[in-house]
C-alpha cells in the first residue's frame, strides 16, 4: 500500500535541461545555462533555471533590492554599526513612516523622508514585476491570470502603504518596515479602531484565506491520490477527461454532493486566493475613513452585543 | 437525476471498513456506508441541540447564538445541559461527525482506488480541532477554555485569549503559522492562474501544454516546481498551516503563560551580545 500513496519522487531521472518553449520569447533575455537540485527533485522538478531577465524584471529586482538595502542601511545605522547589535536587535529594528505632524508633506530623511524614498523603489519594483508577470504570460501566449491575480495583492499594498496614507491625510497611518513594529502596527491598528475581528472585510478576508488552504488540502490531496491514474496531467484532463478526474470529481460527489470540474477547481481557487487580498484591502480602506469603530459600527447593524 | 454521465461504472460494492455491504449504497449523489449513517446521526443531533440551547436563551440572531463551554468551577466534569453540558455534547457529537466523515473519505477511496490522502488532510484538519476543544482544556483543567459555538462569539473567544498573552503576533509558533496561511493564498493563486492562463490562452491560441506551465514559471522565477511538485508543495503548506496553527494555541497557558513578547528575552540575553549598549534593546 505504501507505494501506492504519492508523497515525493523516488527515482529521480537526468537528462538534459529543458530550455523552455519559444513562441514569442525574446532568447536573448533568458540564461543560457540550467542545473539539477536532487533536493527540489524530491519533492517537485530537480531543474533550475533558465531564467527570462527582460528590462522590467531588471528594474524590480534593481529597486527591490534598493529598498531591501535601504532598509537594511537604515538598521544597520540604529545597530550603530555594531554587526553584535544589528544580529541582537534585527527582529526589533524598523524603519518607520513619518510622524503625524508632516501630514502628507516631505519630513527631513532621517524623520520619515527615508521612509518615502525606500517607499517610492518599493512602489516601483512592485508594478514592474506585475508587468513582468503580465509580459512574461504574453510572449507564451498564455492568458494572464497570474498578473490580475498579483494584482489583486498589490491593491492590498497599495491601500496600507498609499491610498489610505492619502484618505487619512498622513503618512503617519502606513505601516513601518520592521519584523515586530509591523506585528505592532496590526495589533494597535485593531485596538484603535474597536477590535477588527467586527470589520466584515476583515472576516471575508479570512474566511478566504482559510478557505485557500483548505482548498489547497482538499485539491492537492486529490490531486495526489489520482496521480497514479494520471491525475497530475491537469491541462490534458480539462481537454480530455480521463479516469483521474471522473475519480476526482466523484471522490467529492460522493463525499459531498458536490464536484468541481478540472478545470473549475482552478477558478475555484483562483477566486479564493484573489479575495483574500481584494476583501482585506477593502477593509483596510474603509477603516479610520468611513468607519472609526467597527464594533460600535457591529452594534448598529445588529451583530454585537448592545450589552457591552 | 444524481448520475453523472460516466459515473455508473464507478459505482461498485465493496471497500468498507465497517458493515460489510449493509449499508453499502448511495442516497443521492450522496455515498452512505456505516460511516455515513454515524456522520448524520452526530451532525443532526448536534444541530438540534445547538437549536435547543439557543432557543432555551431566546437568541435568534444567527450572528449571536452561542453555545458556550462549562464556566471554570465545573473543572473537567460534566457540565448541567444549559451551564455548559450541552456544549460538551456537541463537542462529542463534532468530533464523532469529524471522525466519522474522515472514515467515509478512507470508503470511498477504496471505492475508487484513490490514495488516502484527503481523509489524511482532513485528520490534520480535525487533530487543530480537538487541540483547542479537548486537548488544551484537558491540559488546562477545564473545559472553560475551550472556545464557544457561535459566529462571532467565537471571535471574540480568539481576541480575548490573545489578549491574555500580550500581543499575540509575538507568538513565534503563531508567525510560522501566519507564514504558511499567506504563503498558502499565494501558491494556490500562482497554481490556479497558471492552469486557466495554460488552458484559456490568448485570442485564437491553441490550448496551452504542461510545457508552456514549466517555461511559464521559469523565465518568471528561475524554478517550475511541475504538474505533480505543486500539488505535494500546495497540500504540504496547508497542513503545515494547520498544524502549527494548532500548536500556537497548544503551547499559550500550557507551557506558556507570560506575554508573548517576553518569549523573545532569551534572544536578547545570549551572553554574547546580552550586555552590549545601542540599538533598541542595549
Amino acid at each position: 500500500m505504501a507505494e501506492y500513496q504519492n508523497i515525493f519522487t523516488q527515482v529521480q531521472v537526468r537528462a538534459a535541461p529543458e530550455m523552455g518553449m519559444v513562441e514569442s520569447v525574446d532568447l536573448s533575455n533568458r540564461g543560457r545555462g540550467a542545473g539539477f537540485s536532487t533536493l527540489l527533485g524530491w519533492l517537485g522538478n530537480a531543474q533550475l533555471g533558465p531564467i527570462y531577465l527582460g528590462a522590467f524584471g531588471t528594474i524590480s529586482l534593481a529597486s527591490g533590492m534598493i529598498w531591501f538595502f535601504m532598509i537594511g542601511g537604515w538598521f544597520w545605522d540604529q545597530a550603530g554599526y555594531n554587526p553584535a547589535v544589528f544580529m541582537r536587535d534585527l527582529f526589533w529594528l524598523s524603519l518607520d513612516p513619518p510622524a503625524p505632524e508632516y501630514g502628507l508633506g516631505f519630513p527631513p530623511m532621517r524623520e520619515g523622508g527615508y521612509w518615502l524614498i525606500a517607499s517610492f523603489f518599493f512602489l516601483i519594483s512592485l508594478c514592474t514585476w506585475w508587468v513582468r508577470t503580465y509580459l512574461r504570460a504574453a510572449a507564451l501566449g498564455m492568458g494572464k491570470h497570474i498578473a490580475w491575480a498579483f494584482a489583486s495583492a498589490i491593491w492590498l499594498v497599495l491601500v496600507l502603504g498609499l491610498i489610505r496614507p492619502i484618505l487619512m491625510g498622513s503618512w503617519s497611518e502606513a505601516v513601518p518596515y520592521g519584523i515586530f513594529t509591523h506585528l505592532d502596527w496590526t495589533n494597535l491598528f485593531s485596538l484603535t479602531y474597536g477590535n477588527l475581528f467586527y470589520n466584515p472585510f476583515h472576516a471575508l478576508s479570512i474566511v478566504f484565506l482559510y478557505g485557500s488552504a483548505l482548498l489547497f488540502a482538499m485539491h492537492g490531496a486529490t490531486i495526489l491520490a489520482v496521480s497514479r491514474f494520471g491525475g497530475d496531467r491537469e491541462l490534458e484532463q480539462i481537454a480530455d477527461r480521463g479516469t483521474a478526474s471522473e475519480r476526482a470529481a466523484l471522490f467529492w460527489r460522493w463525499t459531498m454532493g458536490f464536484n468541481a470540474t478540472m478545470e473549475g477547481i482552478h477558478r475555484w481557487a483562483w477566486w479564493f486566493a484573489v479575495l483574500v487580498t481584494l476583501t482585506g484591502g477593502i477593509g483596510i480602506l474603509l477603516t479610520g475613513t468611513v468607519v472609526d469603530n467597527w464594533f460600535v459600527w457591529a452594534q448598529d447593524h445588529g451583530y454585537a452585543p448592545l450589552d457591552q | 437525476m444524481a448520475l453523472l454521465s460516466f459515473e455508473r461504472k464507478y459505482r461498485v460494492p465493496g471497500g468498507t471498513l465497517v458493515g460489510g455491504n449493509l449499508f453499502d449504497f448511495w442516497v443521492g449523489p450522496f455515498y452512505v456506508g456505516f460511516f455515513g449513517v454515524t456522520t448524520f446521526f452526530f451532525a443532526a443531533l448536534g444541530t438540534i441541540l445547538i437549536f435547543y440551547g439557543t432557543a432555551m436563551e431566546g437568541v435568534w440572531n444567527p450572528w449571536l447564538i452561542s453555545i458556550d463551554p462549562p464556566s471554570i468551577e465545573y473543572g473537567l466534569g460534566a457540565a448541567p445541559l444549559l451551564q455548559g453540558g450541552l456544549w460538551q455534547i456537541i463537542t462529542i457529537c463534532a468530533i464523532g461527525a469529524f471522525v466519522s466523515w474522515a472514515l467515509r473519505e478512507v470508503e470511498i477511496c477504496n471505492k475508487l482506488g484513490m490514495g488516502y490522502h484527503v481523509p489524511f488532510a482532513f485528520g490534520v484538519a480535525i487533530f487543530a480541532y480537538v487541540t483547542l476543544v479537548v486537548i488544551r482544556p484537558i491540559l488546562m483543567g477545564g473545559w472553560t477554555y475551550a472556545f464557544p459555538y457561535g459566529i462571532f462569539s467565537h471571535l471574540d473567544w480568539v481576541s480575548n485569549t490573545g489578549y491574555q498573552y500580550g500581543n499575540f503576533h509575538y507568538n513565534p509558533l503563531h508567525m510560522i503559522a501566519i507564514i504558511f496561511f499567506f504563503t498558502t493564498a499565494l501558491a494556490l493563486a500562482l497554481h490556479g492562474g497558471l492552469i486557466l492562463s495554460a488552458a484559456n490562452p490568448e485570442k485564437g491560441r491553441e490550448m496551452r501544454t504542461p510545457d508552456h506551465e514549466d517555461t511559464m514559471f521559469r523565465d518568471l522565477i528561475g524554478y517550475s516546481v511541475g504538474t505533480l511538485g505543486i500539488h505535494r508543495v500546495g497540500l504540504l503548506l496547508a497542513l503545515n498551516a494547520g498544524f502549527w496553527s494548532a500548536m500556537c494555541i497548544l503551547v499559550s497557558g500550557t507551557i506558556w503563560f507570560d506575554q508573548w513578547i517576553s518569549w523573545w528575552d532569551w534572544w536578547l540575553n545570549l551572553p554574547w551580545w546580552a550586555g552590549i549598549p545601542g540599538g533598541v534593546n542595549g
